[in-house]
């Protein structure tokens, strides 16, 4: 066959009929739905926690402009993760009415979107904050679309394990950006929310456990089953409870934080001991729930206390490490 | 052979309905907000960080 032959051929169906591609049905909920609102004002909301609690303060419009940055990192993140797993969200009845597996966005245009969202939000961090704080922002949006999304939610049901640590940056985001440097309050910061990820989206998954198998994901109770599960859950709660009161041991927080500390850790091993004990989807339900506040309260409590100065009735020995 | 000014295309191309219309103005208005708002933030931050605004240390 010629070339001019060849040509001819691939050229014929454009000579026949114009073919238009499909107008867009997007609406501006849909590309809000992209950005993950709820996971990106739990991002938002330990960043300025992070950012408060630092020694250091920013002038409020930087302080409001970073934070703003770090949102828009999160929330591309989000638009990536719903880029890569449209084929996952669509078998799944929490996630099949999500702008790209609904066809509402073109997966091409969610991708687009992401990518160019997370350029702008890293290069304005870094132009008008810090690299530090950039170079963060950028790791973790890496982190949780690549190393997450892409690599361990298919691989392994450890995924939202080392995954967790993607939901763990932004308070060190928020400090970094205050401050231009990484401080052991805010690795302490860190560390809650490492902790906090496995008992919270395992709670979760042990009554989507239907879900993930069909979809294909291997989340800890469709690889171990649902008594491992629970038995993890209750070993991570363990773990976190003391990891959630160490700013108040180490001197970075005051009794009031302590005190809500040792409450909430004794609340969330409480609850994995009566899952562990008896498998209920209702059990597991109060948990996520509940695991949600835990969270928040204690975040909320180092801001009051920082806004209010009491973090100034800490232990004492902790304060050899500032 | 070349089209004469006055013949009308016979393929009138994408013609959006009143749903897509809607849909697309809003998409555009959103997208003039978000340009706005962004302009704002940078003039904001400009103000405050004086004229060295992108002088930072690394």
């Amino acid at each position: 066959m010629s070339l001019a032959s060849e040509s001819a051929e691939l050229a014929s169906p454009l000579r026949g009929e114009i073919v238009h591609a499909e107008p867009s049905m997007a609406g501006v909920d849909d590309y809000l739905a992209l950005l993950k609102p709820r996971v990106m004002s739990l991002v938002v909301f330990t960043a300025l926690v992070g950012m408060v609690v630092a020694p250091r303060h920013l002038h409020p419009v930087l302080a409001f402009f970073a934070l703003v940055c770090i949102a828009v990192g999160a929330g591309a993140a989000g638009a990536l993760n719903m880029w890569y797993d449209a084929d996952i969200d669509a078998v799944m009845t929490r996630t099949a009415a999500r702008p790209v597996p609904a066809g509402r966005i073109q997966p091409g245009e969610a991708l687009a979107f992401g990518l160019v969202l997370a350029g702008f939000a890293v290069t304005f961090l870094g132009l008008m904050i810090n690299w530090l704080a950039a170079g963060l922002l950028a790791f973790t949006i890496f982190f949780y679309a690549v190393i997450y999304t892409m690599w361990l939610k298919r691989s392994t049901p450890q995924n939202i394990v080392i995954g967790g640590a993607a939901g763990a940056f932004p308070p060190m985001i928020g400090w970094a950006a205050a401050t231009g440097g990484i401080g052991l309050e805010s690795i302490l910061l860190f560390l809650i929310v490492f902790f906090w990820t496995p008992p919270h989206f395992w709670a979760l998954s042990l009554y989507s456990v239907e879900e993930y198998r069909r979809a294909g994901v291997p989340m800890l109770p469709v690889v171990a089953g649902v008594d491992e599960t629970r038995r993890q859950i209750l070993i991570y709660s363990i773990l976190l409870a003391p990891v959630g009161a160490l700013p108040w041991l180490l001197g970075y927080a005051g009794l009031a934080f302590g005190l809500i500390a040792i409450a909430g850790g004794l609340l969330m091993i409480g609850l994995s001991g009566q899952l562990y004990r008896r498998p209920e989807k209702r059990t597991a339900k109060k948990l996520f729930g509940i695991s949600i506040l835990y969270l928040f309260v204690l975040f909320a409590a180092l801001l009051v206390e920082h806004w209010l100065n009491l973090h100034q009735f800490g232990l004492p020995f902790g304060r050899v490490f500032s | 052979m070349s089209m004469t000014m006055d013949e009308q295309p016979t393929d009138r191309g994408i013609v959006l309905t009143e749903e897509q219309k809607r849909r697309r103005r809003a998409r555009s208005i959103a997208i003039a907000l978000a340009l706005g708002v962004f302009v704002a933030l940078v003039y904001a931050v400009t103000l405050v960080k004086g004229p060295g605004v992108l002088v930072r240390p690394l």
